[in-house]
């Protein structure tokens, strides 16, 4: 079925992931499977998945909750948390309502005082994560991650064994050095595809419940990309985005509504070639070592890794980002900061510094949240950006 | 070769003809809420046929089907900016529904920007309001503020800073004091908005306030740098637009 699809098609089909999920859901969760709530790439979704649970995302974005959120919380907070509060409290949300039991984890203020009053009327499980990477802090984080695993046995009423853990480990690394192969297509100059079909993917694939099938799915769309690109005429994406401007996307997490940053840059002549954000490659960059003495501290230590302003200091975002620029011939960084995202939004101020003095490229960073409102002046500072590059 | 760029902000929309270096016209409308409409009245007013590109900017850039091109008012104002007072480090536009700062490198060119498009504070439309609160006209803002000792307003927003001006009547504070008070609370918001760029060398004061001693002199002390306007300061994105004009053809004979 899927090679008479055409990519833009095929495109659309990640992009509908979420939604055409559902249904597989809901026939898994008739099966028995239980299901696991996640927001954030810090919980090593190994452990769910090492006695047989499906783990879904919950950070939600659309703003169609955020009025409801704004019942019970502030409204100067990050429309994230807003609009995750509210789907979880309307229901309106399939995933939240197949959620045997919701995950989160102590990373920044608004999410977890937001777990604090989810916890009324909802199953909620916080880990404690560290605000640091330090020695200590990683000792804290694997006890967490254990106890996160006991959580789960009596939870569920079951055994989880150290090898269901490793195996997961062995299908996480796969999936993630499939999906790694697939952006790092964007190495490519000109790229092969547009950075908003590039996220569709990205994004959707972390509602495909069958990890042990992604890899395939993915290898065969990165050689069907290779070969139009190699294939060459008018059509081509080397012919059609040639000479545009190559940007990495960094910053608060994005998807959803908030896509309409990368549809004003690409809009306006840019390419995005690559999401550093926690739905790119901060979360699949680096693999567990699944063959580790210890498998809960190989997990630790992987995870506790990640470069989230929500660590303090947070070196391994830069360090990320700089190699990033380098492989991927960037250009230009855009940093997306959701409106109330303290953490980020502080954290401009480095990064700005980083960007321009160390990588001498432009940089620009903006704020924004889930309405529309602010299209028409993305719009013009996106294409002035891109004028200025 | 003669060329028109037309800048349709919120508040007014700006037209120059240009030809070479030499300006042959200029018109400015008020925007109203029919900007399509004004933009199309001055194409109307400034067009000849031997016009070679039209250049549309500003945020009713789209709204022109006869336009050529449509280039941000980022760029056309560093491009203007750069051209009534070449040699300049920093374009500063206060305009009517927004407030910029843009840093240019030594050829004019746009290296880096600021804008403020989230909040009515430290915009024209601040002054306005401000300005019909203290029945002022803003054309006299200049006069009505010679001399004053300025009353501090603290408020950053419009809405707050009505409130706080209203009270300040209220204590028996002069107007013109109030509303230099208010002039330089503008100036040291769009200070140390533009100071975020770190700019150096001068400062071109772009945008309808620019045409008013009052503001241009609060904002070279909050700024610390020599500000500079012309008298063609309000046209200076229509002025780039038609500069731009020049260099580019339209897309199509440019390939």
């Amino acid at each position: 079925m899927k090679l008479i699809n055409t990519l833009p098609e095929v495109f659309e089909e990640f992009n509908e992931q979420r939604k055409n999920s559902f249904i597989t859901a809901l026939e898994m969760k008739e099966k028995g499977i239980p299901f696991v709530g996640v927001f954030c790439t810090y919980l090593p979704q190994e452990i769910p998945l090492a006695m047989g649970a499906s783990v879904v995302g919950l950070c939600s974005m659309s703003g169609e909750t955020i009025p409801d959120a704004e019942k019970d919380l502030p409204r100067n907070l990050c429309p994230l948390v807003k609009s995750s509060y509210g789907f979880a409290k309307t229901d309106k949300c399939p995933y939240f309502y197949f959620s045997d039991l919701i995950v989160g984890e102590t990373t920044c203020d608004g999410k977890k005082k937001m777990y604090e009053m989810l916890s009324e009327f909802k199953p909620v499980y916080v880990m404690e994560l560290p605000n640091s990477q330090s020695p200590d802090a990683l000792e804290l984080w694997k006890k967490e991650v254990v106890k996160f695993k006991e959580k789960l046995e009596s939870h569920f009423g079951v055994t989880i064994t150290d090898e269901q853990v490793r195996r997961a480990a062995r299908v996480k690394n796969a999936e993630r050095a499939a999906l790694r192969e697939f952006y790092e297509l964007m190495k490519l100059k000109p790229a092969p595809m547009l950075g908003q079909d590039l996220y569709k993917v990205l994004y959707g694939a972390t509602f495909k419940f069958d990890k042990e099938a992604i890899p395939g799915e993915i290898h065969a769309l990165v050689e069907r990309i290779k070969a139009e690109y190699e294939a060459g005429g008018e059509d081509s994406p080397r012919v059609k985005l040639a000479g545009r401007p190559r940007i990495l996307v960094t910053g608060s997490p994005i998807g959803g509504v908030t896509e309409k940053v990368i549809r004003a840059l690409e809009d306006n002549g840019a390419q995005v070639v690559v999401f550093e954000n926690c739905s790119g490659a901060k979360a699949v960059d680096e693999d567990v070592d699944a063959e580790a003495p210890d498998i809960y501290e190989a997990l630790a230590r992987r995870y506790l890794n990640i470069g989230c302003s929500c660590m303090s200091p947070n070196p391994n975002r830069i360090k990320l980002m700089g190699r990033l620029i380098d492989d991927y011939q960037v250009d230009a960084v855009v940093d997306v900061i959701l409106q109330a995202c303290h953490t980020y939004n502080v954290e401009t101020y480095k990064i700005r510094r980083f960007v321009t003095e160390e990588k001498g490229i432009p940089y620009l960073s903006l704020e924004t949240d889930y309405s529309t409102s602010d299209i028409g002046q993305l719009n013009t500072r996106m294409a002035a950006f891109v004028e200025m590059l | 070769m003669l060329t028109l760029g037309i800048d349709c902000g919120s508040t007014t929309t700006k037209g120059v003809l240009l030809d070479g270096d030499s300006i042959v016209e200029t018109a400015i409308l008020p925007t109203s809420a029919r900007p399509r409409e004004r933009m199309a009245e001055l194409y109307g007013r400034l067009y000849r046929p031997e016009v070679e590109c039209t250049v549309t900017t500003g945020y009713g850039r789209a709204l022109l089907p006869q336009a050529d091109r449509q280039v941000t008012e980022i760029t056309c104002h560093a491009r203007g900016a750069a051209a009534l007072s070449p040699g300049i480090g920093c374009v500063v536009d206060i305009g009517g529904q927004d407030c910029k700062a843009i840093l240019l490198d030594r050829g004019g060119f746009v290296v880096d920007f600021a804008m403020n498009d989230k909040c009515a504070a430290g915009t024209g439309r601040f002054i306005e309001m401000m300005c019909r609160i203290l029945d002022c006209s803003l054309d006299e803002v200049d006069e009505f503020v010679r001399d004053r000792r300025p009353v501090e307003i603290t408020s950053m927003c419009t809405v707050f800073a009505e409130s706080e001006i209203i009270s300040l009547l209220a204590e028996g504070h002069e107007r013109g004091d109030i509303a230099l008070g208010v002039v330089r609370s503008i100036c040291r918001r769009t200070a140390y908005f533009a100071q975020r760029l770190s700019p150096a060398g001068e400062v071109f004061f772009s945008g309808g306030l620019a045409r008013f001693e009052a503001f241009r002199s609060a904002l070279e002390e909050f700024i610390g740098l020599p500000v500079r306007t012309s008298e063609l300061s309000q046209f200076a994105g229509a002025l780039g637009a038609a500069r731009i004009g020049q260099k580019k053809r339209p897309a199509a004979s440019a390939g």
